[in-house]
């Protein structure tokens, strides 16, 4: 038993881990023994964290019960563990030989965890459990797939569509139920909501629309835009994609394809049509995101990005705000784009060296089934990755958007993250060339040159790394 | 050797025993350690795998290595140059007599004992572009102040005034110097006709110079290994335009999110080196300044 263990602390492979399933379940000790605790790290706080404590109680529960019923069954409790950067410490923690036994992360951060054998491989031990691709969204459980493996099943998905305040559209002359359809649209919507204090020649001041390229920046002050690519920063590097881009295909980074060239020649235009220096004065002014100071929620930006989780901060900071949400927009010569997103999930994995991997299996397979991710998803206001979703649970929901959340993560169009074990870096380096095309230092063809140079070497190293440690042949 | 050296050199070896172990274990072992790994491919989950010079190599064409040694140089020369100007000053002030001079001394000191991460939140605000209390200042001086944090010709200048903020020790070091400073050198240049300025150019600094050497020397080190202002600030990213993308900032990174330990270890023994280079120029530069002898 203990050389089962062992082996499954140090990954060695399927068959261990089924092996010791079978001899945890042969050799189950008496519930005298009191419950076997397993430790689960997560992210959340606030009414995320509470909605995965929900999750974590009522496991707990049914543990309970079944342990009254059945007198020599150990029930399985589950200690749950709030972490701030859970993706650095997580590693540490595994690096060190003391990792909880069941995390949770995201997708992106899947390759680059799978490729340093920070996971356990959990193709055969789902089979095993019964959890598999056709319970969820195809493309989110494709996400928790890399190099032929599954090391992951989602939890909480991510789609997201364009925010729009219907208040500034009808102030606007726009029709607040509509929003732009495509980007060309999106740009003239954009232009219209984009107001200014200007200083009158005559003395006094007046409030005027559009992008004011005549009226010197002495005279003018920025008081509200239509959009802004910039804001949120979160997502920088994936603009390219809602043009059709794609960063990786294969091993080779194309950061330069024409689509994304597209992409960032379109957010730079943002920065030349209003300035440099007034966007970073105005965008100085934006409050924390969790604030009624956040520039969308403030009526400082009309239009954002946003992922599903915005609804509750609408509710939360700007009780009463009338907005909405729908696809974001697609270039008009490229209609075959209609409906896209950017996409990813929350996932559970289990790290390797977990004392309790088995125990772990089972808190997994309660979490993602029907019921766990709906208490989740729930809690969370988000849509469940499951290829079902109740009608109890439909009912219940508060965001009014969440079919349209939905139907964007079943969308053909929808697109990731590339599946690399270099993306943070790819992240960061797509961070800093979109800081160098906004603040107008570089062209995005010079931009993205440098990126494609850097990433290409790193994407390289990385398959270096990779073959020198599994050789293929 | 006698029975007597033999018996002092195991009493002197037991008495040395505690240091030995903490320096081997704390220091000693980890730069071993960062050596070896920086030969190596390693991610700390697996085992290191010897890669030879390869991480030397690329940490020579590596373009960030360039950019965040440049920032650091900046940064470390404009916060030592205005620490040791800003430490002095106030250690002069302070050593006059006024009343309350203790109050005044605690007041100037108390802002060192901030932490750095408390210290950078409170600075963000400062320099805040849109409504903060630096550009508000200015506004009333008749100037437009930038968006300090957002701007890359102005991020590093921000983190630079925001050193100025620990100079504190630097002060309170300095003025343990003035107050060394034997009042004999000053009654005879006062009676030799000497100003102020003259007895703190021929008088002051030269009895100065270990002190502000010293304070140089550990404002240099200081000034390398600055991470935490940045990480703060602009979340471990360098923003805007890895304007603030120090050398340590990189080396986090490509440690901790990247997992390239072995990399991170190069950067580190690069570091290593730069430092101790430099400390050995100062050395040898300022050898002919420093005054010892009193």
């Amino acid at each position: 038993m203990r050389k089962l263990r062992h082996a499954v602390r140090h990954n060695q492979g399927r068959r261990s881990f089924l092996a010791l399933a079978l001899a945890s379940a042969c050799n189950a000790p008496p519930s005298l023994k009191g419950p076997r605790t397993i430790v689960y790290w997560e992210k959340w706080t606030n009414f995320e964290g509470e909605a995965i404590a929900r999750v974590v109680q009522t496991f707990n529960e049914k543990e309970l019960a079944r342990a009254q019923a059945e007198p020599h069954y150990r029930p399985i409790q589950v200690e749950r563990v709030t972490v701030s950067r859970i993706d650095e410490k997580l590693l540490v923690a595994i690096a060190g030989g003391e990792p909880p036994d069941i995390a949770g992360l995201t997708t992106s951060l899947l390759p680059a965890y799978a490729q340093k054998g920070a996971l356990l491989d959990l193709t055969l031990p789902f089979q095993h459990a019964g959890i598999e691709r056709g319970d969820f969204v195809p493309v989110y459980w494709d996400l928790c797939n890399f190099e032929g493996k599954t090391w992951a099943a989602p939890t909480a998905p991510v789609s997201l569509a364009l925010h729009f305040n219907q208040r500034l559209f009808a102030e606007a002359g726009l029709n607040p139920d509509r929003a732009p359809v495509t980007i060309e649209e999106l740009d003239a919507f954009a232009e219209r909501l984009t107001r200014w204090e200007v200083r009158l020649p005559g003395g006094g001041v007046g409030i005027r629309s559009g992008y004011l390229n005549d009226v010197p920046a002495t005279r003018k002050r920025l008081l509200q835009v239509g959009f802004l690519p910039g804001e949120p920063p979160w997502w920088l590097g994936h603009w390219g994609g809602f043009f059709g881009g794609k960063l990786l295909v294969g091993s080779r980074v194309t950061a330069r394809a024409p689509e994304n060239l597209r992409a960032y020649t379109w957010t730079q235009s943002y920065s030349r049509n209003l300035g440099v220096e007034i966007l970073r004065k105005f965008r100085s002014g934006f409050g924390k995101f969790a604030s009624g100071q956040n520039a969308f929620l403030s009526g400082q930006v009309a239009m954002q990005l946003q992922g599903v989780w915005m609804h509750n901060f609408i509710e939360r900071y700007a009780p009463g705000m009338q907005w909405s949400a729908a696809p974001f927009p697609f270039p008009s010569d490229r209609p075959d784009l209609a409906n896209h997103s950017m996409v990813e999930a929350d996932v559970l994995v289990i790290p390797k060296g977990a004392k309790h991997p088995e125990e772990a299996l089972e808190f997994l397979k309660y979490a993602t089934s029907q019921e766990g991710l709906e208490l989740l998803c729930l809690g969370q206001h988000k849509f469940t990755p499951r290829a079902t979703e109740s009608h109890a649970f439909q009912k219940a929901h508060s965001n009014p958007k969440i079919s349209l959340f939905r139907q964007l993560g079943l969308s053909p169009t929808a697109f990731a993250a590339p599946q690399t074990g270099v993306w943070k870096e790819y992240g960061r380096e797509m961070v800093a060339a979109y800081d160098a095309m906004a603040h107008l230092a570089r062209t995005p063809q010079e931009a993205l040159r440098d990126v494609e140079l850097r990433m290409q070497s790193a994407v390289d190293r990385e398959r270096r790394a990779w073959l020198r440690r599994e050789p293929r042949p | 050797m006698t029975p007597l050296e033999k018996r002092n050199l195991k009493l002197g070896l037991l008495f040395c025993t505690p240091w030995l172990i903490g320096i081997g274990t704390f220091l000693l072992y980890p730069i071993v350690s960062a050596v070896i790994y920086s030969l190596c491919d390693y991610s700390v989950l697996l085992p290191p795998v010897y890669i030879g010079t390869e991480n030397y190599r690329e940490l020579f064409t590596d373009p960030l290595v360039y950019k965040s040694l440049w920032n650091t140089v900046v940064y470390a020369t404009g916060s030592v140059f205005l620490s040791s100007l800003v430490s002095l000053t106030l250690a002069l002030l302070l050593n006059t007599k006024v009343r309350g001079l203790g109050f005044y001394r605690t007041v100037f000191f108390l802002p060192s004992l901030m932490p750095v991460v408390a210290g950078s939140v409170l600075f963000m605000w400062l320099f805040n572009g849109h409504s903060g209390l630096i550009n508000a200042f200015l506004a009333i001086l008749g100037v437009n102040g930038p968006a300090w944090l957002a701007d890359p010709r102005f991020a590093k200048l921000a983190m630079i005034l925001m050193a100025t903020w620990g100079s504190g020790h630097a002060m309170v070091i300095v003025l343990a110097g003035l107050q060394d400073v034997p009042t004999a050198l000053h009654e005879a240049a006062i009676i030799d006709g000497a100003t102020f300025w003259d007895r703190l150019w021929h008088v002051t600094l030269p009895m100065l110079s270990p002190v502000l050497y010293f304070n140089v020397i550990m404002g240099i080190i200081g000034g390398f290994q600055v991470f935490t202002q940045a990480f703060i600030m602009t979340d471990a990213t360098g923003s805007p335009e890895r304007s603030t993308l120090f050398f340590v900032l990189h080396l986090f990174n490509v440690a901790f999110q990247d997992l390239r330990m072995g990399y991170a270890c190069a950067l580190a023994c690069m570091l290593f080196l730069i430092i101790l280079s430099l400390t050995w120029v100062l050395t040898k530069v300022s050898a002919r300044f420093i005054v010892y002898d009193r």
